[in-house]
């Protein structure tokens, strides 16, 4: 069954979990649908949670959706887990966390797996977002996979991006130096019941070493909160809304919305030149023999490339 | 257990967590737009739950979803859950490769 444009935009939840599937397989149907689709996106609000595992994002994320379910929103979350690289297997498992939220007829949820891409989010986690979207989801919540290093494709996806940290992480200030300082737009101390005052300190200090700011320029609020009882999570939802007011106030949404589409377009480029370059007659074996030249040293990677591209 | 073996075997498994009312595993079947639901009942109360689950299932238009399971159920009840169109439901010690070839044979899903 090929769901129909209006039962997704309809929000029909069959409709919208069908597409979602197509897409992530790439079947051509869905993708044509998704095409139609597009020019329906654009509306909803795009909240990122990222950060260490354990941190407590799933659990962040379900009382953040709840409240704002109690204002009246309709929210989607879209949880990316790890696939194993060896059998493309995965154990999706941040549902748990949020399985009382399953039932409520304004909340859509969807695992994914990252099928073997890197970044933090699956290859096809900016559709599962604009699908959505269109379905008329007024807020996004996309929760990463827990590396808590190099996430950031998710900046380029969301417009508000949550850093998670908890205290006694150890070396705290290793954790910081690991590109995240960079992407956060707000930054989440949770667990803060076990002492998150040094955290909050050495954060703050960071933040105000390792990032260059204008005038301005939005300076990243730090919030304590304990995801298991709710503590803090109505600070959070103020910060985000701050947020977002500033991004709409100062022009910058408009250039993350560009960011995203980059983000978007750089993968098809990629994936298509890839595609079309291995399709070319006798290029699999080819790139293959290269490959074992480039291993017995006859020749370097570079060179190769050069050669099956030349 | 069968979640992680069935992760080692290449599949997708969303895991929903204990102790989950129908409603929540059909909602998240759903949403997630699974090929299979698996359940786990040690409780005893496997007709309850699995008839429950079939009702939800065709009260949605879900279709084609393969419903099995696992735990103490009696020949007896077997029967019954045969009947409401529930697929195989494997005792305690099945070996996961057998949990495995099932699946993949009796998934029949046509996506478009």
């Amino acid at each position: 069954m090929i769901p129909t444009q209006q039962a997704v935009l309809d929000g029909d939840k069959m409709a919208m979990a069908r597409l979602m599937t197509l897409v992530e397989n790439d079947d051509p149907k869905g993708l044509d649908l998704l095409r139609k689709l597009f020019k329906h996106t654009g509306k909803a609000r795009i909240i990122g949670i990222t950060g260490p595992p354990g941190v407590g994002k799933s659990t962040l994320v379900f009382k953040v959706a709840q409240a704002f379910r109690k204002m009246g929103k309709k929210v989607g979350i879209v949880a990316v887990d790890p696939t194993s690289p060896f059998t493309g297997g995965a154990l999706l498992g941040d549902r748990v966390r949020m399985q009382d939220l399953s039932t409520d007829e304004g909340v859509f949820i969807r695992s994914m797996g990252n099928r073997g891409y890197f970044g933090g989010l699956a290859r096809r986690t900016g559709e599962v977002v604009d699908i959505l979207d269109a379905a008329g989801m007024d807020i996004v919540i996309v929760e990463t996979i827990g590396t808590g290093q190099a996430e950031v494709d998710v900046v380029r996806t969301v417009h508000t991006c949550c850093v998670v940290l908890v205290p006694g992480f150890g070396d705290e200030v290793q954790t910081f130096k690991a590109g995240i300082l960079e992407i956060g737009d707000i930054f989440v101390v949770n667990k803060a019941d076990k002492g998150a005052d040094k955290v909050v300190m050495e954060l703050r200090a960071m933040l105000d070493l390792a990032v260059d700011r204008d005038k301005d320029a939005w300076v990243p609020p730090i919030v304590k909160t304990a995801a298991t009882t709710g503590e803090g999570v109505d600070e959070l939802i103020k910060a985000m809304d701050g947020h977002c007011g500033h991004i709409k106030g100062s022009g910058r949404l408009r250039l993350k919305a560009v960011e995203k589409a980059m983000r978007d377009m750089d993968l098809l480029l990629g994936e298509k030149f890839m595609a079309g370059f291995m399709k070319k007659k006798g290029m699999r074996e080819r790139f293959e023999a290269a490959a074992k030249k480039v291993a017995n040293r006859k020749t370097d990677p570079r060179t190769a490339v050069e050669r099956l591209t030349g | 257990m069968v979640a992680r073996g069935l992760r080692d075997a290449g599949f997708e498994v969303i895991y929903s967590g204990l102790r989950q009312t129908p409603e929540q595993i059909v909602e998240a079947a759903i949403q997630e737009d699974v090929d299979v639901i698996g359940l786990s009942v040690l409780s005893g109360a496997h007709l309850t739950l699995f008839e429950k689950i079939m009702g939800l299932l065709k009260k949605k238009k879900v279709k084609d979803v393969l419903v099995t399971g696992g735990g103490i159920i009696p020949n007896e009840d077997k029967e019954m859950l045969r009947k409401w169109g529930v697929g195989e439901v494997f005792g305690p010690g099945t070996p996961l490769e057998d949990i495995v070839k099932y699946i993949r044979k009796n998934v029949r899903r046509d996506l478009t």
